[in-house]
């Protein structure tokens, strides 16, 4: 199996996931099959091809600028896993 | 016999005749369900209460009146937990209702319970489940197929009528044709994905799994149709899907994909597929051989495209605003880190780590991007090909259940059992699974109907004709 | 050697829109925490974004404005990071197809600070090329507790608009005029209430400095979050001193983001570490492409305002004003549109301007709104101050009794007994009496200390109860003097 060097620490860090070093080695593994298995996509001639994003007649679906119902304080709070006094605890962001 | 065995269809009659009342549907479905589940494990949560509440108060008079329907965990409800069977969404209460859960609530439809699924749909076994596997319902060592594969489980077993599932690469129509019922698969846009925990945003739709194609037609009528709240969701009303079920398919165009049928494929599987389309002869369609020849790119297409977009929906449960956070952390980072460690199960943590790689500066262009164009030439190749007929018939998928166990720690082979269903997400189109034989040892065979975009009238028309000609509907999981 | 400072801005500018940028959420600031979400805001699961079109028409507008090249398709991206003010992880924002692109701003010497105005690079009318002008999503408001942070999720979602300039900047100075010229023409445009208190304009600043004259550009550092314009003046003053410092005494700048500690007067390195700017950009496969070409467009172009620079000429053009009148009249637009429809009463728009200019702005703080007078009275006391029939302090006077009571200044100034004496006969006895009573000033005077008149003008006013024409008094009590 070729390396292709997947740095998955970084990778990790950037999605916020805490793997273990065994974790690491796994699913680096694993990433490299698949990654070596999606170069198949090279075969395909893709040039000229310009992505739109849309379907016909899905254009420019705005909302006109309404206010709506939402949730109460008490709804928007319910799930938090620690609040006080209206607001959503989280350890503390450093600046 | 109990009403737990009926269709949406005969159970509307039954009641409407008043042979039977909305509490004792409920009341069978929860006999069932406690006789059966300790078996399969196709619920991750009930709320018996709540459904005989609502089957008291149920308006017959409703097209749904009094038809109890059970919904894939990734749905929101309101007042309900949706843990998309991961452990990261403990805890979550759903303040909303979803878009499909407003509908089947005004098409007076009671909630039953919510069916198990790969976490955040991620998978073809319903093995990666914080909750425990879900076994199929024919054989119990084997996988109910996935992610939806509480809902077909469930409703091949009749411990629910009809269910809501979630396909993003074929997980209705698998899970459908490893249980031995009819899955839809619509197409994208037709049904509101407000509400739907996200998996992948641009493949993802809801779609029924049930024990007959009318009924398919029939809940897929009550959930479809223009929402202000997804500017993806088509903008016109959704037409009457049942219209052409009865029509005949005589001198109809079906095209078989020549790709379709290679290597890799089991002998039953292929046996009974061939046997659909010579039945589909006699019915009078014409069947042409079709190509679609960037089939063998799909999977590495979707691969990418959908653990990209996964990797950002799933980034919002980081255990700040809801569901669970790791204890006994001060610091930030530590505390996202230990939470989506904890929260997030290995197939979860390995597609959010492609997804994100594949987004990372200097590889974007080279496989996110890559993807998205071949995405195009596979969409291509269906527009061709629907130039010569009007819906294409292949197998669901290229074997019947396997044993639990079997992939879990291969996660290329688990991905390449997708092969037939995942084309059909990345082009946007309809399709649908239905069962068309058993195997030797008893398992359901999948037959795939797949439509043109917004054509979901012409495949539920194909698979009605079909239906309506077998008997492979009526068998029964040997559960008692 | 000397430095030069380089000084790229990125500005964030809140918009005025009743709701939020994807849901129906009240944009609006000072609620109860927590109080102004929905499942789109608060990034719940299965929740998704449907665009505001008044968002979008006013970046279009502020493009139109700021004569932008407006994109006939863009599209938005999301923009990954983790932070626990942004409620999905990643924010809605506009990569490689924003709204407008290109566009300038020239910067009037006005617009700098009052100590610089007369600076040659204020008189300079310096033009600052624009990169971009994109629309995104705002983030929540973190609250730093002790051991724990808490977050108010209101301002998450609301619409943002990020205006991004070439660094085309030198100095501090230039910056502050760039975001004086920008807010005036934001309020122009009604696209941003541009209000410093709420956070309406929150700017990051990119800078580095290089030997002066060089081509290549120093390391930069980037001050994140300012938020006011004087605050953004301080900072880069005090980032260039420290950057030239360091470069000077054979230092290197290093590549950090910096926040600036306004109470300290310093830059500080930020401490949150840095994800190495990997944003992981893609499509938002939640939301449609907007095509501008048509109705979005149309409704922009509609509302475009005339621009203070436009306004300013204008008024100097009809009216005669001079350039600073117009200027400051133009900075208010309500007031300016005020002095046009007065300035149709009266014969001299000039002494109008001062009048409301010196006068009434004088009297502003404690004065009703000027909404509430006639513009016709107000043209009519410009005629009465211009025709001489009131000076300048009656003009006040009447305007302050004007500004409470609906009677016309005629009606005032007589009920008050307010007319400047300018009849030669009245005039004349009260200057003969003033020169018989002040034999003292009057030899002085004629001893040549000319400075003595002023005790007889003082005479003659005091005598008049103030009524009379000073000008006059001046030229008659010359004439009688040398009469004698
Ligand atoms: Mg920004
Ligand atoms: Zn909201």
């Amino acid at each position: 199996m070729p390396t292709l060097g997947i740095d998955v620490a970084y990778v990790a860090d950037l999605a916020r996931l805490r793997l273990s070093p065994e974790e690491i080695e796994t699913f680096g593994n694993q990433l490299e099959q698949v990654l070596a298995y999606v170069k198949k996509l090279e075969e395909v001639d893709i040039r000229e091809i310009v992505l739109i994003g849309e379907e016909k007649g899905f254009q420019n679906r705005l909302r006109s600028d309404c206010p709506l119902p939402g949730l109460s304080q008490k709804e928007a709070l319910q799930n938090a896993p620690q609040q006080a006094s209206g607001l959503f605890l989280v350890p503390r962001i450093l600046e | 016999m109990s009403c737990a065995f009926s269709t949406i269809q005969e159970l509307r009659k039954q009641l409407l005749a008043k042979e039977v009342h909305p509490t004792e549907v409920v009341e069978s479905l929860l006999d069932r369900i406690s006789s059966v589940d300790p078996k399969l494990k196709a619920y991750n949560y009930l709320h018996p209460e709540r459904a005989l509440e609502s089957a008291k108060k149920a308006d017959l008079s409703l097209p749904l009146g009094g038809v109890p329907i059970a919904i894939k965990d990734v749905i929101n409800v309101r007042g309900e937990p949706c843990t998309c069977s991961s452990r990261i969404l403990e805890g979550y209460i759903a303040p909303y209702d979803a878009t499909v859960i407003e509908r089947l609530r005004a098409a007076g439809a009671i909630l039953l319970g919510r069916t198990n699924m790969d976490e955040f749909a991620m998978g073809s076994s319903t093995e990666n489940s914080a909750w425990g596997v879900t076994r199929n319902p024919w054989d119990l060592s084997r996988v109910p197929g996935g992610s939806s594969g509480g809902s077909a489980a469930a409703v091949a077993a009749h411990e629910a009528i009809a269910a809501l599932g979630t396909d993003t690469g074929g997980s209705i129509r698998q899970p459908a044709a490893f249980c031995g019922c009819v899955g839809l698969k619509p197409t994208y846009g037709r049904v509101s994905r407000y509400g739907l925990t996200a998996f992948a945003s641009s493949l993802d739709q809801i779609g029924p799994l049930t024990k007959s194609i009318a009924d398919a037609a029939l809940l897929l009528e009550m959930i479809a149709g223009q929402d202000p709240r997804d500017n993806t969701c088509a903008p016109e009303h959704a037409p009457s899907f049942s219209k052409k079920l009865g029509e005949e398919i005589r001198g109809m165009t079906l095209g078989v994909p020549k790709e379709y049928f290679v290597s890799g494929i089991d002998p039953e599987v292929e046996a009974a597929t061939r046997k659909a389309i010579s039945h589909f002869e006699e019915l009078g369609a014409i069947i042409r051989e079709i190509s679609l020849p960037h089939t063998s790119y799909s999977i590495a297409s979707y691969y990418l495209v959908a653990t990209a977009e996964a990797s950002a929906n799933l980034a919002r449960f980081d255990g700040m605003r809801y569901g669970r956070r790791a204890s006994g952390c001060d610091d930030l980072l530590e505390t996202y880190g230990r939470t989506r460690d904890e929260g997030f199960g290995r197939e979860v943590k390995r597609r959010i780590l492609l997804g994100t790689y594949a987004l990372s500066s200097g590889y974007y262009d080279a496989y996110y991007l890559r993807a998205q164009k071949v995405r195009v030439r596979i969409r291509e190749d269906f527009l061709a090909a629907f130039r010569d007929c009007q819906a294409i018939v292949t197998p669901t998928s290229p074997t019947p259940a396997f044993c639990l166990g079997e992939r879990t720690e291969d996660p290329l082979q688990m991905y390449l059992a997708d092969i037939f269903t995942i084309a059909v997400n990345l082009a946007g189109l309809c399709a649908l699974s239905l069962p068309c034989g058993f195997t030797r040892s008893g398992l359901p065979i999948g037959l795939q109907i797949i439509g043109p975009m917004w054509k979901e009238e012409t495949i539920l028309q194909v698979g009605y004709a079909y239906e309506q000609s077998t008997d492979w509907h009526t068998r029964r999981p040997p559960l008692e | 050697m000397t430095y030069e400072a380089v000084i790229g801005l990125e500005v964030h500018v809140q918009l005025k829109t009743q709701t939020k940028l994807f849901c129906g959420c009240r944009n609006e600031f000072g609620a109860e925490p927590n109080s102004h979400l929905c499942p789109v805001c608060l990034g719940l699961p299965g929740a998704l974004p449907v665009p505001n079109e008044e968002a979008v028409i006013k970046t279009i507008l502020t493009g139109l404005m700021l004569g932008s090249t407006i994109a006939p398709r863009a599209k938005f991206d999301r923009k990954n990071y983790f932070y626990p003010d942004m409620p999905k992880n990643y924010q809605i924002s506009q990569y490689d197809q924003p709204l407008c692109q290109g566009g300038s701003l020239t910067l009037p010497s006005l617009s700098f600070p009052k100590d610089a105005q007369k600076e040659p690079q204020a008189l300079a009318n310096k033009k600052v090329r624009l990169v971009r002008i994109h629309l995104e999503e705002d983030v929540g408001k973190s609250f730093h507790l002790e051991s724990r942070s808490g977050i108010d999720f209101n301002r998450a979602g609301t619409p943002l608009m990020e205006i991004v300039t070439e660094p085309d900047l030198t100095t501090p100075e230039e910056a502050f005029a760039l975001l004086t010229t920008l807010r005036e023409i934001l309020r122009y445009g009604n696209v941003s209430d541009v209000d410093m208190e709420k956070g309406q304009l929150r700017c990051d600043v990119n800078i580095s400095v290089r030997p002066a004259g060089a081509r290549d550009f120093g390391t930069k550092r980037e001050i994140k979050n300012l938020n006011s314009i004087s605050a953004v003046r301080r900072a880069l003053k005090y980032e260039i001193e420290s950057q030239i410092e360091l470069v000077s005494s054979g230092g290197t700048v290093v590549q950090q983001t910096m926040r600036w500690d306004d109470a300290r007067g310093e830059t500080i390195p930020m401490r949150t570490k840095e994800q190495a700017h990997d944003y992981r950009y893609f499509p938002d496969p939640d939301l449609l492409p907007i095509h501008t070409d048509g109705r979005l467009r149309t409704e922009a172009e509609g509302r475009m305002p005339e621009l203070p620079e436009q306004k300013k000429n204008r008024l100097c053009r009809t009216y005669g004003l001079s350039e600073y009148q117009a200027s400051v009249l133009a900075s208010d637009p309500p007031l300016a549109d005020y002095f046009e429809s007065a300035a149709r009463s009266t014969r001299n728009p000039i002494t109008l301007a001062n009048l409301i200019l010196n006068d009434y702005l004088a009297l502003r703080q404690e004065a009703p709104e000027l909404a509430t007078v006639s513009p016709e009275y107000f043209g009519e006391l410009a005629d009465l101050v211009s025709d001489s029939r009131l000076n300048s302090r009656q003009g006040r006077e009447v305007l302050a009794i004007l500004l409470r009571t609906p009677k016309s200044p005629k009606e005032i100034a007589e009920e008050r007994g307010l007319a400047q004496i300018s009849d030669r006969q009245a005039l004349e006895a009260f200057c003969r009496e003033a020169i018989a009573a002040n034999p003292k000033s009057v030899a002085d005077y004629k001893a040549g200390k000319a400075a003595a008149i002023n005790a007889l003008k003082g005479f003659v006013m005091k005598k008049s109860r103030g009524q009379a024409n000073p000008q006059r008094i001046h030229e008659l009590l010359e004439a009688l003097l040398r009469e004698r």
